[in-house]
């Protein structure tokens, strides 16, 4: 079996514990002053590229596990913490503050690394958390025409190359068996990321970093969406509590839910 | 076949005829409307609740066609002909697509797109949609809009982003817009009196680069949790499978309510993960959603907060559910829902 190289895209979000406001001139969700971390997703991208490498699950061994982000300077602060967890290195792809990719930019950007790096194995998260579209990973398989297995809560190779997923699906889970090169989108269920220790961080300072931009893989921030304007979903009120079950049930008839 | 392309012919030739050169000018610089909607099927039943594409299709207006694709198709394409409004439905008779797999069902939607120079491509933000759609923007190079809940026009969407917390408005500048719907924002369309002709689509049998080797679905008798009129979820508050099984299902049987399950119950193996509701599991909508022993964290929110009467049973009283519960109820869900399922049954 080839020896996995694995690049990890990871992405920058607003934290998934703080909830988000829209900014007044309704035209997008406040960024400033607000806490990021990285994509939940991506962090099971992380722990599922160093758990293959420590419990050596793959018969060909890990070579390489490569972080890679586009972003503002910051998105640095989470390359960081994917070498902190256990990455070998990363690469950051230099964007301007509140300037953002779409999914199709960040695909085919992600193929060009994915040729550049060699790797044989890309692990994704299913979506992030801010933007909810669920697409990079499928489009980024479709662009190199690689196999993908999306939402992914279970990974096992197997021999000459063959990698077997479980993928949570509608209704339950459905197990599929594709060969290297593959695309993985994670789900939840995967596994639970570590937290990056005192050492790790420290150790993680000394990992190489490499800064590129969009123009080294020949590409521009070309958007094909433009947000016409961002609003606050319509307030729900409360309707307030009842005493007992009797007023449960005799409310419930009211708004004619029973 | 013939009767389609008049009615298509006809449509499109009226007002061009009618509206002179100026009009024709502008049609010729726009392609017309026309939308592909995506039937989603299983062991040849059609899955009815992706019959919402069409709704969805037809609110754009132009032309609708369906398409459907798998090892015995007939019955489902004959079942979404009949679905008024519609001019044709393509089938595409084949094993190799049942499972849906993306490698060879995205190259076989391409072609069939490209063979009916379709403006619209539309699929539900299924985990078909969701794993499929994706895949064929990409070849189409196009940017896909996913999970919206309502078209203002041919070019602009509303969808939901940062978990519901904020609605993005946007304007699509791509040839073909490959776009996936939330269903509880369109309901889906029925069978009716409708004739559409069902045609043979085009197969190219690409090869798929993965095998489907097997699958586990929950089965259950109850409704099912993404078209429910009425949901009861659990959560952390359970505190066990047994408890969740115990208090949660005879309240589902008495009304007849499909089961949900927050995160944390999920996680905990309270209940099954496709019963989860969320940012990350199942978005609902029903008539009536019930949270028992959930907090109400906004990713949890995120799934269930366009319900129309949201009840919860909670021993907190600072849960932040209860600042979106119409109703509301403070008390030990251990004693309150067996109560509660017992005056159900006998009313």
């Amino acid at each position: 079996m080839s020896a996995l190289r694995i690049l990890v895209p990871v992405k920058r979000v607003i934290d998934y514990a703080v909830k988000p406001r829209v900014n007044r001139a309704q035209t997008a969700v406040e960024t400033a002053g607000v806490k990021h971390s990285m994509n939940p997703f991506d962090e099971l991208s992380v722990e599922e590229s160093v758990r293959i490498r420590e419990k050596k699950l793959a018969p060909g061994g890990v070579e390489d596990i490569c972080a890679i982000s586009a972003g503002p300077p910051k998105a640095q602060d989470i390359l960081r913490t994917a070498m902190a967890m256990g990455a070998d290195r990363a690469i950051h792809v230099e964007m301007k503050e509140g300037e953002e990719l779409e999914p199709l930019t960040v695909a085919k950007l992600l193929k060009k690394a994915a040729e550049q790096q060699k790797s044989n194995l890309v692990i994704l998260g299913k979506q992030s958390i801010d933007d909810d579209s669920a697409q990079t990973g499928q489009m980024l398989a479709g662009l190199l025409g690689w196999p993908q297995a999306t939402q992914a809560s279970k990974v096992e190779f197997g021999e000459g190359d063959s990698v077997t997923v479980t993928r949570e699906v509608d209704g339950g889970v459905e197990t599929v068996r594709a060969k290297l090169p593959l695309v993985v989108t994670t789900d939840l269920r995967l596994n639970e990321p570590r937290f990056a220790t005192l050492p790790n961080i420290m150790k993680a300072k000394k990992k190489k970093l490499d800064k590129m931009t969009l123009q080294d893989f020949g590409l521009d921030n070309e958007k094909r969406l433009k947000v016409l304007k961002v609003t606050e979903p319509a307030a729900r009120q409360g309707g307030g509590k009842v005493e007992d079950v009797d007023g449960l049930v005799g409310k419930l008839k009211e708004l004619g839910a029973l | 076949m013939f009767p389609t392309a008049r009615r298509v012919l006809g449509s499109a030739a009226g007002p061009l005829l009618g509206r002179g050169a100026s009009a024709l000018g502008r049609c010729r610089r726009r392609r017309l409307l026309s939308t592909l909607a995506i039937l989603e099927q299983r062991d040849g039943q059609l899955n009815l609740a992706s019959l919402s594409a069409f709704t969805a299709a037809k609110k754009l207006g132009g032309t609708v066609h369906g398409f459907v694709a798998g090892s015995k198709v007939s019955a489902a394409a004959e079942q979404a002909a009949k679905v008024d409004g519609v001019e044709q439905i393509i089938a595409v008779e084949n094993e190799a697509y049942e499972k849906g797999l993306p490698e060879n069902y995205a190259p076989l939607l391409v072609e069939n797109i490209k063979k009916g120079n379709y403006t619209h491509v539309i699929s539900g933000h299924t985990a078909f949609g969701k794993n499929v759609l994706p895949r064929v923007a990409a070849l189409l190079d196009s940017q896909q809009i996913s999970d919206i809940t309502s078209i203002h026009d041919e070019k602009t969407f509303v969808r939901p982003i940062y978990a519901g917390n904020a609605i993005a408005t946007v304007e699509s500048s791509d040839p073909v817009r490959i776009i996936t719907i939330r269903g509880t924002a369109f309901a889906p369309a029925t069978p009716e009196s409708g004739s559409a002709a069902v045609v043979r689509g085009v197969d190219p049998k690409p090869e798929s680069m993965t095998e489907w080797v097997s699958e586990d679905l929950a089965k259950s008798d109850r409704p099912d949790l993404a078209t429910a009129s009425k949901v009861v979820a659990g959560g952390r508050g359970l505190k066990s499978k047994e408890d969740f099984d115990r208090v949660m299902l005879p309240l589902a049987d008495a009304l007849g309510a499909a089961v949900g399950a927050s995160r944390a119950a999920v996680d905990s193996g309270y209940a099954d993960n496709s019963l989860q509701v969320g940012q990350t599991g199942k978005v609902v909508a029903p008539q009536l959603y019930m949270a028992v022993g959930i907090s109400g964290a906004i990713q949890h929110l995120a799934g269930m907060k366009d319900s129309k009467v949201i009840a919860a049973i909670n021993k907190d009283a600072d849960a932040p559910i209860f600042q979106v519960a119409d109703v509301g109820l403070v008390g030990d869900l251990f004693e309150k829902v067996p109560e509660l399922t017992e005056k159900i049954k006998s009313s």
